[in-house]
């Protein structure tokens, strides 16, 4: 019944874009400072963490830079970038809404005949669908980064190796890049969805609200590790 | 005219509003008038269809059956009405300019400088020109009662319905947002009802009153009729205060 509403023909189309570019803002632009510094010391600690680990003889020194890779692509940006914004965005998202719920403000969309699920909720989840996976490139991109600037910092491995790393077999798995960026598509759908949710059918005072944002953040989460689990399990 | 059939209302077993009828008249200040828990607000929301009354009980809007509507319907209707909300709901991201044009950006294909031209009017007539840029949490109480009133007018409702518009305000501002109900009222020959249980406003405003106690309507007149009624739940309602009590003996009963 929602969903319905929600994806229902809006109002007016001018202000409906209008509400989407604002909303890639306040998702997208608004959190991509704190991707880039997540993903820029997780990069650096899991170098300098592997790069120990894979010291042994036996072992081609370009794995260091390969694993980081595959390890971005495969689960740190897609997924745990999205965990990440599952609680920042997600909670900002039924915050709001809830508190619109709660200040008679979604009531007074409706008396005025704004369908206000689909003016509230679909800018934020096509804004949300269509900035995830940018915030994931830009994550794949400053986590490798933060190996780069360890090895040449620490001298863990020469760049040149780690860079030979980052290269190798890429073409052969260029499909986990693929699949990499259909992940926050559907985790953006879920976060959106699920927060503004539970910000919608708030009911109560600003506690209420409170607890709309953490059953936000705990459902979309949840979901999320459920849905990584079966897109990893499809796409090997 | 707005024109209530048989509304009741029961939540989860609970029934809140018992089978009421009355008559919203065009042109005047109506009342709802009751204790707190009495079940105004409901009866509000079932009046604008946030609620839907239990079955068998009906919403006219000049004649029109509002509660019979499908949503597509309905929404004509929706833009015919102008509300007043206890705590304003204004919408906090947006300014004072863009709260009163929202629902001509919305519904209107008024260009930009038509748009500038009627929000204008409308912060004009509620005496707060100049306060176009700011944002609600940068005005005071009573501002944001004017500005959600200027939004309620900007789209030259019928129907306008103020959900305890006085409910937060010093006396004196009371009385200037209640001055301000009547007058756009009877200049622009709306259907106004209030929600209230603030005896000022009823002796001020109320053209048109309805009592509700225990979700029955339970007595209707005038502001002059109810000061004079020996109904015994209306007299303890309009005489709870020591004020007022002393003002009944004073003008002798």
């Amino acid at each position: 019944m929602m969903l319905y509403a929600t994806f229902s023909k809006p109002d007016k189309l001018s202000v409906f874009w209008r509400r989407v570019a604002t909303e890639c803002v306040n998702i997208g632009i608004s959190s991509l400072m704190i991707v880039m510094i997540i993903s820029l010391f997780i990069g650096i600690s899991v170098t300098t963490q592997v790069g120990e680990l894979l010291s042994a003889p036996w072992i081609p020194d370009y794995t260091l830079g390969y694993t980081l890779r595959q390890m971005s692509i495969l689960e740190f940006s897609p997924t745990i970038i999205s965990l990440i914004l599952a609680g920042k965005v997600g909670s900002n998202i039924a915050g709001e809404i809830g508190t619109m719920r709660v200040t008679e403000q979604i009531d007074a969309l409706d008396i005025m005949g704004v369908n206000s699920q689909n003016y509230l909720i679909l800018p934020k989840i096509i804004a949300s669908m269509f900035t995830l996976p940018l915030l994931v490139i830009y994550s794949m991109v400053a986590c490798i980064y933060g190996g780069y600037f360890i090895c040449e910092l620490t001298g863990l491995r020469s760049t040149e190796v780690y860079v030979d790393g980052i290269r190798e077999y890429f073409y052969d798995e260029a499909f986990t890049v693929y699949w990499a960026l259909l992940k926050p598509v559907i985790f953006g759908f879920i976060i959106a969805s699920i927060s503004a949710y539970y910000g919608y059918f708030t009911k109560g005072g600003a506690l209420d609200v409170g607890k709309s944002g953490t059953k936000s953040v705990v459902t979309s989460s949840l979901l999320i590790l459920a849905f990584d689990v079966i897109i990893s399990s499809m796409m090997f | 005219m707005i024109e209530l059939k048989n509304i009741s209302k029961t939540f989860a077993g609970t029934q809140i509003l018992h089978d009421i009828n009355f008559t919203f008249e065009t042109g005047k200040v109506n009342l709802i008038i009751g204790q707190s828990g009495s079940g105004k607000s409901v009866l509000t929301k079932c009046i604008v269809g946030l609620h839907e009354p239990d079955k068998g009980g009906s919403v006219l809007y000049d004649d029109r059956d509002f509660t019979a509507m499908k949503r597509r319907k309905r929404k004509a209707i929706r833009k015919e009405i102008g509300m007043l909300f206890q705590h304003s709901a204004l919408f906090d991201s947006l300014t004072v300019e863009e709260n009163v044009g929202f629902p001509l950006v919305m519904f209107t294909k008024m260009s930009e400088e038509e748009i500038a031209d009627r929000v204008n009017f409308c912060l004009k007539r509620v005496e707060l020109e100049n306060k176009n840029n700011l944002f609600p949490s940068e005005i005071s109480g009573g501002m944001q009662k004017r500005v959600a009133i200027a939004r309620a007018i900007a789209m030259k409702p019928k129907y306008l319905f103020c959900d305890e518009p006085n409910s937060g305000l010093d006396p004196k501002t009371s009385i200037v947002i209640d001055n301000l109900i009547k007058d756009i009222t009877y200049e622009y020959g709306m259907t106004t009802v209030v929600i209230t249980h603030d005896m000022n406003s009823v002796i001020e405003i109320g053209d048109n009153i309805m009592f509700i106690f225990e979700g029955k309507k339970w007595w209707e007149g005038d502001n002059k009729s109810i000061i004079r009624t020996d109904n015994e739940e209306i007299n303890n309602f309009v005489y709870a205060s020591e004020f007022m009590k002393t003002l009944k003996d004073k003008l002798g009963g």
